[in-house]
């Protein structure tokens, strides 16, 4: 072969490609959008697969150290958009998009559609915290709007009981994602309102892509949660994603257990909770009864109890006391008088008549009064004579 | 076990609180008291009387009823 020593080997024309494609500026920092197929996701945590549109495709590969920071799971037929380099494959001879940043593309107009949407209801008050109804704290019947098969059925009804053994739990069973379901779960919503077939609402469905989430972000959907006299709890998607069912809802609760959580009271705490009351109340009122007992012991133990006697005791003593006094005074008064009465007697004594009656003297008296000369009577007047021992009666000669 | 419920719950709690202030007279305290209590009672009987059912709603051409759910 001639030019046989011009020849170069395939590892250096793989080399050389490479090299080529390593210069060029665009190629190293391309973003480009596809729909994936035949996507693997390899043990050692790399994806492999391969983006295509109508007419073309080129193999991808997305390091474990990228792929890890991606916030969704990349699956056949979703559209994506890749930020990323082209480089050569050399073992392979293949070039290849070597993917940094991946992001769900085509969702770009369902996301501004759900960004115009959140904010003109936003616009319109339908989040406003006032028309936010409180959830009840022991509801008699929990509506439960979800499919009837699948997991969030399940945990909502395992959560319930698990916290009341006694709770009604009423399943009205609607299409959580898909053409149409929007249409059903705002039904569904004012069916039991009409009815009143629940005294607050679970609206639930587990983890999903927006695609799979649109029908919590439909209008209706929002309008009905709006009207709802029942409490509406919404449980939509993972704890991360927010539809505008949950910022419509009285309350967004993280999960579906959660929300069960929410809605159903533990009623082994409420209970503890009624027995802690009846124990306070007891207490208060042994409290009370022993104050009152306090307070009357306080008084029994007063000296006015306990010795009545001797409250008395001392008032008889005080009133010897004022007797003797009295007693006294009496017979201070007494002798005062009588030395006086004495007193006068003596003088009277000298005074007294009776004493010239003692020496034989006499008075005559008419009629009371003293006969004091002879023409004071006449011829057989009736006359008294007091003699110093007594008295006599006389004729008038 | 709704509305009025919890409207007791919240009687009960007033009631607890005023007792425990003691500044009610013996009568008064023992009234409330017994009040209290009755309250509690039948709050806790709501709470036992209520019956377990997990029902499913079902559209029988046009026709909803209401049947038992085993999930």
């Amino acid at each position: 072969m001639k030019y046989a020593n011009l020849a170069i080997t395939v590892s250096d024309l793989n080399r050389y490609i490479k090299d080529k494609i390593a210069d060029d500026e665009n190629l190293n920092n391309i973003l480009i959008k596809g729909e994936i197929s035949n996507f693997k996701n390899h043990y050692t945590g790399h994806m492999y697969f391969t983006l295509k549109d109508e007419n073309s495709l080129i193999k991808c590969i997305m390091f474990k150290t990228y792929a890890q920071k991606l916030t969704f799971m990349p699956k056949d037929g979703m559209k994506v958009m890749i930020l990323g380099g082209v480089s050569v494959f050399e073992r392979d001879g293949v070039y290849q998009i070597y993917a940094r940043t991946m992001e769900e593309d085509g969702l770009g107009d369902l996301y501004t559609k759900y960004q115009e949407l959140k904010a003109r209801l936003e616009e319109q008050g339908l989040f406003d915290e006032i028309h936010k109804q409180k959830i009840p704290m022991a509801p008699k019947v929990v509506g439960v709007l979800t499919s009837q098969t699948g997991s969030v059925i399940k945990d909502i009804i395992n959560v319930s009981t698990r916290r009341n053994p006694n709770v009604h739990i009423r399943l009205l069973p609607v299409p959580v994602q898909g053409e149409g379901a929007a249409q059903k779960i705002a039904e569904g919503i004012d069916f039991m309102n009409e009815n009143n077939l629940a005294d607050v609402l679970i609206i639930a469905r587990g983890g999903g892509s927006l695609e799979d989430l649109w029908p919590f972000n439909e209008e209706i959907v929002a309008h009905s949660i709006y009207k709802s006299k029942i409490p509406v709890i919404s449980a939509v998607g993972h704890e991360t994603d927010f539809t505008i069912a949950d910022f419509v809802a009285d309350l967004r609760a993280p999960t579906p257990s959660a929300a069960a959580e929410l809605a159903v009271p533990d009623v082994y705490e409420v209970q503890r909770k009624i027995y802690s009351y009846q124990d306070r109340l007891k207490m208060a009122l042994v409290k009370k009864v022993e104050l009152m007992k306090l307070r009357y012991e306080k008084c029994m133990a007063s000296s006015a109890f306990r010795e009545p006697l001797r409250k008395i005791n001392d008032n008889y003593l005080k009133v010897d006391l004022y007797i003797k006094q009295l007693e006294n005074k009496i017979k201070t008064i007494q002798e005062k008088e009588k030395s006086r009465y004495m007193e006068i007697i003596a003088k009277l004594d000298t005074l007294s008549p009776l004493k010239t009656l003692y020496r034989g003297y006499s008075i005559t008296e008419k009629d009371g009064e003293i006969v004091k000369s002879k023409n004071d009577v006449k011829k057989d007047d009736l006359v008294d004579i007091r003699f110093a021992d007594g008295k006599k009666q006389a004729v008038i000669l | 076990m709704s509305k009025n419920f919890e409207e007791q719950m919240e009687v009960l709690e007033k009631i607890v609180s005023e007792l425990e202030k003691g500044d009610l007279n013996l009568d008064d305290s023992v009234s409330k008291f017994e009040e209290g209590i009755k309250i509690s009672k039948s709050c806790n009987k709501m709470l036992e009387e209520a019956e377990k059912k997990i029902t499913m709603l079902v559209n029988k051409d046009g026709e909803i009823s209401e049947e038992n759910f085993e999930a």
